[in-house]
Parts: structure tokens; sequence; C-alpha cells
């Protein structure tokens, strides 16, 4: 079973208790923009086989949104943090780069 | 090839089994290929068994990374139907679905279809409404399907429970021509017709990258070394995202687990396949007289091939509301596979940003009844370079256009 941290309220809450709402990051394009980035926004997605950082939302606790680094291919967490940001802290990226040297690094 | 038949089963008896040949051969790959199709599933050998029949293009390799069939094939739940709600999904499933009716014989091979029927229940008004509206649009697509009131449910599945507290059984869509067939048998079908062909089937053999020369793929790099083509199908299902990267373009779509369980065999008990979306739960039961399970997806990117447990648990929940007598059923054997999804759950065959190099994937939770289908739309792709035919509405380009062709409202979650 999945577990992740929520660095809102510190809970370790397993996937029963949280929803999985796919890639982190993405930028949101509104109105007025081209079909290009409308289209990479709504329906693109990297889907990498290996570290993957996604939105989650910790709906049965405190109900708030967080961030977290996973890799798709083993089911390792690398870690959580908030959703305040365009993109993973240095230190995780660090981490995560030391156990997975061939990573390409975040790319957005 | 020795073709299958009564006889020969007599001939082998009287032999003591001496003359079976192998039913594919097993080749090491040629230099290069008129065609090379990677992934050696359903979708892969069809696109490559109707590019011989259909076309006459016989210099073709499929290459797999494991074994054929091992992938998405080999593991669904292998419910057959073509009620959908849009015209192009009803047009290719129901293609599928007549080519099912007469694959063993097409084949030479025993695929065991059985048209048995399916109903998918409806429990909620919702539910209702959107299946009567399926079986109108399914009259007008010339697919036989018809709303039935839970009296008839019943006359069907007399081991159902109609007064579930929490989601009673209101009626249900009904396809008398749906059905199941043997999923591996599929596969091996069309690998032991494609190799009668002279194609050949490569197993235990990675594509690791893909070869391009001005925008136009060359060929492709394997763990048996470089193969070239002047034309590459990608039919890989989960791992279609990362072929793509490799190839250099993106693909609207995410990689999921999927799950599926059989219990342990009783007595013939349901000879229908049911349905119930609403608490995302379906069985069937097979001719060894196992029930066969499936549910939904898990939520989250997964490559791994096993899903959660917890997914099992409100599965199978479901289903002993619905079937009380299930409760006591030991289950035997439970997997996963990696299915790909896409924003509007329908599939993507066509075209795409490399040149001579073509897509078929996104058939998510439910591609098992496209397979025949899926191959014949396939091949016409490959072989004229066109997306026409009944690939036409599928593009990769239909996410920008805003063409979609939805299917996640209409037709339920999963198969
Ligand atoms: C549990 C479950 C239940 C399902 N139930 C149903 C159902 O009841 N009805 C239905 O219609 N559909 C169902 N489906 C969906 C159906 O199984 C799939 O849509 C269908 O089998 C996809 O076939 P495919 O040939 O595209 O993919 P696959 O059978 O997965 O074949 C793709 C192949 O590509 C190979 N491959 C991948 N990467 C590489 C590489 N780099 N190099 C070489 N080879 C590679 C893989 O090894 C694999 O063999 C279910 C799926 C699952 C997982
Ligand atoms: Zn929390």
């Amino acid at each position: 079973m999945l577990i992740l941290t929520c660095p809102n309220c510190g809970i370790a809450a397993d996937e029963t208790e949280l929803h999985a709402d796919g890639q982190a990051h993405i930028t949101r394009h509104g109105a007025g923009a081209s079909d290009d980035d409308l289209e990479e926004y709504l329906f693109m997605r990297n889907n990498p086989k290996g570290v993957h950082f996604e939105r989650w939302r910790h709906v049965y606790g405190c109900g708030k949104w967080f961030h977290a680094a996973r890799c798709t291919m083993t089911l390792e967490v690398f870690g959580t943090y908030p959703a305040q940001t365009l993109e993973p802290p240095k230190d995780l990226v660090a981490k995560i780069k030391k156990k997975r040297p061939d990573w390409e690094g975040f790319v957005k | 090839m020795k073709r299958y038949s009564a006889f020969a089963i007599a001939r082998e008896a009287a032999r003591y089994h001496t003359g079976w040949e192998r039913a594919w051969r097993s080749p090491e790959p040629k230099s290069h290929y008129d065609v090379i199709i990677i992934g050696a599933g359903g979708h892969g050998l069809a696109t490559a068994y109707y590019l011989g029949k259909n076309y006459g293009i016989t210099n073709v390799a499929v290459i797999e990374k494991g074994w054929l069939g091992g992938g998405n094939t080999g593991r669904n739940t292998t419910i057959i139907r073509s009620n959908y709600l849009q015209d192009p999904s009803a047009a290719i499933y129901e293609k599928a679905r007549s080519l099912y009716e007469t694959m063993s014989q097409d084949l030479n091979y025993n695929v065991m279809f059985s048209p048995r029927g399916v109903i998918m229940l409806a429990q909620t008004e919702h539910e209702i409404r959107g299946y009567q509206r399926t079986a109108h649009a399914n009259a007008l697509q010339g697919v036989k399907t018809e709303w039935i009131g839970p009296e008839r449910v019943k006359q069907l599945v007399p081991i159902i429970e109609l007064s579930g507290p929490r989601y009673p059984v209101l009626g249900g869509l009904w396809q008398s021509r749906g059905g199941t067939a043997r999923h591996d048998a599929v596969a091996w079908g069309y690998a032991r017709a494609c190799s009668d062909m002279g194609m050949d089937i490569i197993q235990q053999c990675e594509v690791t990258g893909i070869d391009k020369s001005g925008g136009n793929v060359t060929g492709i790099q394997t763990t048996k070394g470089a193969i070239k083509c002047n034309k590459l199908g990608m039919v890989v299902a989960g791992n279609s995202g990362h072929l793509a990267d490799m190839a250099g373009f993106r693909l609207p779509l995410e990689s999921v687990a999927l799950q599926a369980l059989v219990s342990e065999p009783i007595k013939p008990c349901m000879d229908v396949v049911v349905m119930a979306n609403t608490v995302h739960g379906y069985m069937s039961q097979s001719d060894k007289g196992e029930m066969v399970i499936g549910g939904g997806t898990d939520g989250f990117n997964n490559y791994t091939q096993r899903g959660s447990f917890h997914h099992l648990e409100e599965t199978v929940r479901a289903l002993i509301e619905t079937f009380p007598m299930i409760s006591r059923l030991k289950m035997l054997r439970h997997w996963g596979g990696i299915v790909d999804v896409t924003g509007d759950r329908s599939p993507i065959i066509g075209t795409t940003p490399v040149g001579n190099c073509y897509i078929n994937c996104g058939w998510g939770t439910g591609g098992f009844k496209a397979i025949p289908g899926s191959g014949w739309a396939m091949a016409e792709v490959i072989a004229t370079g066109e997306p026409q035919g009944l690939a036409a509405e599928f593009g990769l380009n239909r996410f920008q256009e805003g063409r979609f062709i939805d299917e996640s409202v209409a037709a339920g979650v999963a198969h």
C-alpha cells in the first residue's frame, strides 16, 4: 500500500485516505492561449517510466493539496512537498539524482 | 503450415502426437523489413496479420520485449461488446465484434469466441437514462442492443440480487451478441497466421531506441541489434509514452494499473457477462468454472503491473452485494496490467509527428474486444500512409482540434 506523508498536516496517510491527481507543475494556460498550449495543458502528459512529480490531495484528512515525487517503476516514494511551488525543492531533486544517476532531472 | 482439423487430431492420436509442428517460427531478426511492428500483443499481431491479408505486405517483423501475448492481451477479462455511444467507436468496435464471430475459421485456430451476451447494469436513475440513450444510438448505428427491465435481468442472471440496499438493479443494456473469447488464443492464432505468411515474430527483444533521419523513421535499436525498416508501427499499450519519448514526441495519455482476479472453479451458475459500472465491478464465468472478476483502475501512474489491494477489496465488496452467493468463494489468482488511458477514453490510431511512424495506443481498460477491428484499421493506415477508414476519427490531432470521441461518461469506466 502506498503511504505518503502529507506536508500540510504531517500525517503519514495510506492511499485510501488520498486522491491522486496526476502530473504536477503543469502550466495552466487560460483564455486566449494557443491550441498548442491548451493541448499541452489539458492532455499532454510526461507519463515517465521512473521519476514522476505528481499532485495529491489529502481528501479524507486535512483536505489540502500537496505534491509527491515517486518512482513509477518501483513505487518508491522520494518525498512530498507543499503544493505552493512551481518546481520541486532543490534538495529533493538532489536526493533523487543521487538514487537515480541516469535520471535526466526535473523537466517541466 | 499444417491445418488444424478433426482429421489432424485423429492422425496425431494414431502416431502419439509426434507430428504437430510449432505454431510459429522464432527466427533471428533480418537487417531490414518493409514494416516493423513494436509489440506482439493482440493489436500488434492483428495489425501485422491484416497488413498481409488485406494489403499483401508480408516482409514484416513483430518485435516483442517479453513473450507474445504477455502484456495486457494475456491479462484481461476478455469482455467483448460494441455498445459504445459515439459513431466512430461503434464502427470500429462493431467491426471488431463481427470479425471475432469468424476469427476461429479465418485463423484456423480456436479462439473460443463465446457470444453469450453482455449486460451492463443500470443501478442509478442516471444510468437508466444513459443506457437508454446508448440503446437508441446503437439502433441508429446498426449495433444490436436493447434496454431491458429488472425482470429480464433476473431471468438472464438468476444469481443476481435485484434489490441491493444501496444500488438496486433498475434494468440494463443488453447486447446479446457480445461475449468473451480466449485471450491468449487470439494472440497465438494471429501469431501462427503471421508466421505462416512469412512474417518474423521476434520475442525477448526489447526496442531501446528509434532511429530517424530528416524527421523520418529509418529503423530501431533493440537488444538484438539495429534493424532497419521503411515503416514503423508502435503498438505497445502501457509503454506507449515511453516509446513515443524515444521517437521524440509526446502523447496525451497516462499509464495506470488495472487489476483482475479469478475464483476457484464452481459449477456453471452464470452464462452471460455482467458489468456493474456504478459500483466498479464486472464478472463472468470461464469455461473452467472460475468466476472472472475485474474492477476499476488505480488513480496514479504506475508501470509495475501490480495494483493496489484496496481496489480489489472495493470491487469484491460491490460484487458481493450484487451476487450474494459469491461471498463464500475463494479467490485463486489476481494480477495487474498497465493500461494507457487518454483524456477522452478513446484510442489513438494514426500518424505521428515523425514520418513513416504510426501509432496505435490508448485502448486503456477496454481494448481486447477491439483487437481485430484495430488491427484492420491500423493496417490500412500503415499500408496507405493515410489516417483513413475506421481510424480516420481516432487521430492524435483530435486533442488539439477539440474533436473528442468522448466515451468516458457514456459507456462507463471499464470494458
Ligand atoms: C486487468 C485487465 C482487464 C481488462 N479487461 C478487458 C476486457 O474485459 N475487455 C476488453 O476489451 N479489454 C480489457 N482490457 C484491456 C485490454 O487488455 C487491452 O486494451 C489490450 O489487451 C491491449 O492490447 P495491446 O496489444 O495494445 O497491448 P499489449 O497486449 O499490452 O501488448 C503490448 C506489447 O508491447 C510490448 N512492448 C512494450 N514495450 C516494448 C519495447 N520497448 N520493445 C518491445 N516490445 C515492447 C509488451 O511487452 C506487450 O507484449 C483489460 C486490461 C487489463 C489490464
Ligand atoms: Zn493532510
